[in-house]
This record gives structure tokens, sequence and C-alpha cells, in this order.
């Protein structure tokens, strides 16, 4: 019977989700997908809880939904008067690429159903199990993702410095917000420590238990939106200099890390076993700060005030200023 | 074979090809990229499903590990990609 209402409970939530995932991405109204796709977010997060996934389900809730839902909504605010779309004339294309969906859909369900049939494949997760005990931390994801699979992460990593070096060139920050009430004030002012204090525990308890670097990043990251939307111009971040050290913090560490440990014949991030789990802490420590500062500059979407003038050199400055007087010529 | 596995895998594909249907049909770049997102989290929630197996057994991490990079490799991307959308706006009311 309980097998029962356990499908009958997936059920409900899958076509929940895949019903809200419709709505929000054929939606005309700008407002209307994005919250919903904040919705589609928490939603997730359910299933990854569902699919015992908690490490996701976290990750989800706090950057899916939170941060990703955060960009989203300050983008709107850019695109206010724009939000309707075109009536579109394109029938015959829109046509074809619902027949298209609707094939794509079909053979996915197929391959799908045959890689469950033919599922005695080989699993990484036996590995994983066996090896733990060397891995210096109990949470089996966290094994993975700062152990086994360190590589992928310090890639990672890159990818999301890269990813805000593309933001901070493309231009100045969004202009700040007034401050805001006394309720928002009030609000930010209690929030702020609390989250900070749960940033500092998911990543303490990352080791042995759902959380890590990412989710306490996402919470830092959340600290710097509220404060955003508070009023606060930089967002908690610090000076300049200190946000840039800060943005090369969790790569720079990392790699440190994984050349230091070449010194005792070892590979490229091979920890030793009985370091291992202090190796990891100072690396997610380190990660933790990156991330958050990234993901904080990614809201601001932009290069924050302060940087102009630093980014500028002074050949940068002759030229525009020779540029200035040719327009006014 | 679950029934658990066979609704949220289902689930993943009809997500990924709403998405990219999304991407395909909408002429806005905020819509865009929404889709591409609800598309992204297609493919994890295939991953995740791939991982599971069964209400008492430890499911797999590695592919966890993958979807948790994954979610941060997306929101940086689509940072990346709501910047230059909004760069092209300027340049366009110039």
């Amino acid at each position: 019977m309980s097998e029962l209402l356990w499908v009958l409970f997936d059920l409900v939530l899958a076509g929940l989700t895949v019903g809200l995932a419709w709505v929000a991405v054929a939606t005309r109204e700008l407002r209307r997908g994005v919250l919903l796709f904040v919705g589609l977010g928490l939603l997730l997060a359910v299933i990854w809880a569902r699919l015992r996934a908690p490490d996701l389900a976290l990750a989800e809730a706090a950057i899916g939904a939170g941060i990703a839902g955060a960009l989203l909504i300050a983008a709107l605010r850019d695109e206010i008067g724009v939000s309707a779309e075109p009536e579109d004339g394109y029938t015959a294309s829109r046509r074809l690429v619902d027949l298209g969906a609707i094939g794509l859909l079909l053979a996915l369900s197929w391959g799908l159903l045959d890689a469950f049939l033919l599922s005695d494949g080989v699993r990484l997760a036996e590995g994983v199990a066996e090896r733990l005990g060397e891995s210096g931390v109990i949470n089996p994801v966290t094994a993975v993702l700062l152990n086994f699979r360190a590589y992928d992460t310090l890639l990672e990593l890159a990818v999301v410095f890269a990813a805000v070096l593309g933001v901070l060139s493309v231009g100045p920050a969004r202009p700040a917000l007034e401050a805001g009430s006394l309720v928002l004030t009030g609000l930010v002012r209690w929030l702020v420590p609390i989250l900070v204090v749960v940033a500092g525990y998911l990543l303490w308890v990352g080791a042995h238990a759902p959380g890590g670097a990412f989710q306490a990043g996402a919470m830092l990251a959340a600290v710097a939106v509220l404060l955003r939307l508070g009023g606060v111009a930089h967002a908690g971040l610090p000076g300049t200099a200190a946000t840039r050290w800060l943005l090369v913090l969790g790569i720079g560490v990392f790699v440190i890390v994984g050349l230091s440990v070449m010194f005792a014949d070892r590979a490229f991030l091979q920890y030793p076993g009985d370091i291992a789990g202090v190796l990891i802490l100072v690396i997610e420590i380190a990660a933790t700060l990156s991330i958050a500062t990234a993901l904080a500059l990614a809201y601001l979407g932009g290069r924050p005030v302060g940087w102009e003038a630093d980014c500028d050199s002074p050949q940068h400055r002759v030229n525009r200023g020779a540029a200035d007087r040719g327009g006014d010529a | 074979m679950l029934a658990t596995t066979i609704i949220y895998g289902f689930a993943g594909i009809c997500l990924f090809v709403l998405g990219l249907r999304g991407v395909l049909l909408h002429t806005t770049a905020l819509a865009r990229i929404l889709a591409l997102n609800v598309c992204g989290a297609g493919v994890f929630l295939l991953f995740v499903v791939l991982a599971y197996r069964g209400a008492g057994m430890t499911p797999d991490p590695v592919p966890h590990a993958l979807v948790l990079t994954g979610i941060v490799v997306a929101v940086s991307a689509t940072a990346l990609a709501l910047a230059l959308a909004r760069r092209l706006r300027e340049i366009d009311h110039d």
C-alpha cells in the first residue's frame, strides 16, 4: 500500500514539475516565466531529496532557485517594456520545431528504457564506497568532488572564474537600489548574521553530511544579494584589491595544495591519506569564499563602482580623451 | 526497474525537450536563457535518476557530484549570458 502511495507521490511531483516547466517556458510574460522558474527550482529540490540526493537539494534550493532566480529577476528589471514578444508569423517553423520535439521525446524515452533494461553497466559507486576511508571525509559526494575527481572541481572553479571575468568585462554594475523600507532593512539586519552562520555550518558539515563549499558559497552570495536589496551598494564585498584576491583564492589554494603534494612523490592533487581531511577543508574554505565572491559579482552584473579607475590605464584615458575631442569637433 | 526511475526519467526528458523547444522558438534573450536553464534541469534530473537505486539503497555519488558541479556552472553561464544580453541591449539603444 505504502508503495502505491509513493508512486502516486512521484506521479504528482513529476507532473507538477513538468507542468510548471511548460508554463514557465511557454508564457509570453517574462515576469511570470521567471517566477515560475524559481518555483520550478524549489520543486526540483524536493525531487533531489526524494531521489536521495540531499547535497543536490541544498545546492538547488540555494543556487538553482535562489541565486539564478535573483539573477533573472534582476535582469527582468532591465527588460521592463519589452516583455511582450512579437506575434509570430512563423507557424510553419513552429510546427516543424514541435514535430522535432515530439520526435526527440520519443527517441530519448526509447533510449532511457533501453539504458535501464541494460542497466548492468559499470558503476563507479562501488569504487567510491571501497576507497571512501582513504578520502579524508565521510560524505561520499564531498569525497568525489574534492578528492577522487578533484580535477573536475578545480576546472569548474576555473569556469566560474572565467564566467565572472566575462561579466566584469562587459560593463559596469547595475546602479544600486535605494535604501529599502524599515521592514526590509530590519529583515536584512536579522537575516545576514544567520545566513553567515549557516554558511559556516554547511562548509564544516560537508565532510560528513550533506553540505560543502558550493552550498556554503551560495549562502554567502545570498547575503550579498540581501544586502544589495537592502540598499547597500557594495553588497558586502570588500575593496577592489581584496575582492580580486578573494576571486582567485579558490583556484590558487587548490593549485598550491595540488602542487605541494607532488613534493611527497604523489601525483597532482593526490592527497596523502592521513592529512587529506585537513587539505580538503582548507580547499573548501578558499573555494567557498571564491564562489561567494563570484556569485555576488555576477549578481551586481558588472564592474562594481571603483573598479573603473583601476581598469583604465593611462593609455586608455588618453585614447578616450582623444575620441571625446574628436566627437566635439 | 523501478517505477520511480521511469516517472522521473520521463519527467527529465520532458524538461529537456520543453527547454529545447523554448530555446528555439523564443525571440527574447531572457526567455531563451530561461528555457536553456529548464533544458539543463532536465539533464540534471536524468543524471540523478541514473544514480538512484531504490528506497533502501545508497545512491551513486559520482553523478551527484557531476550534477552539483553542473548546477554551479549553469548559474555562472546564466550570469554571463544575462550580462551579454544586457550589453547587447545597451548597444541597440545607443
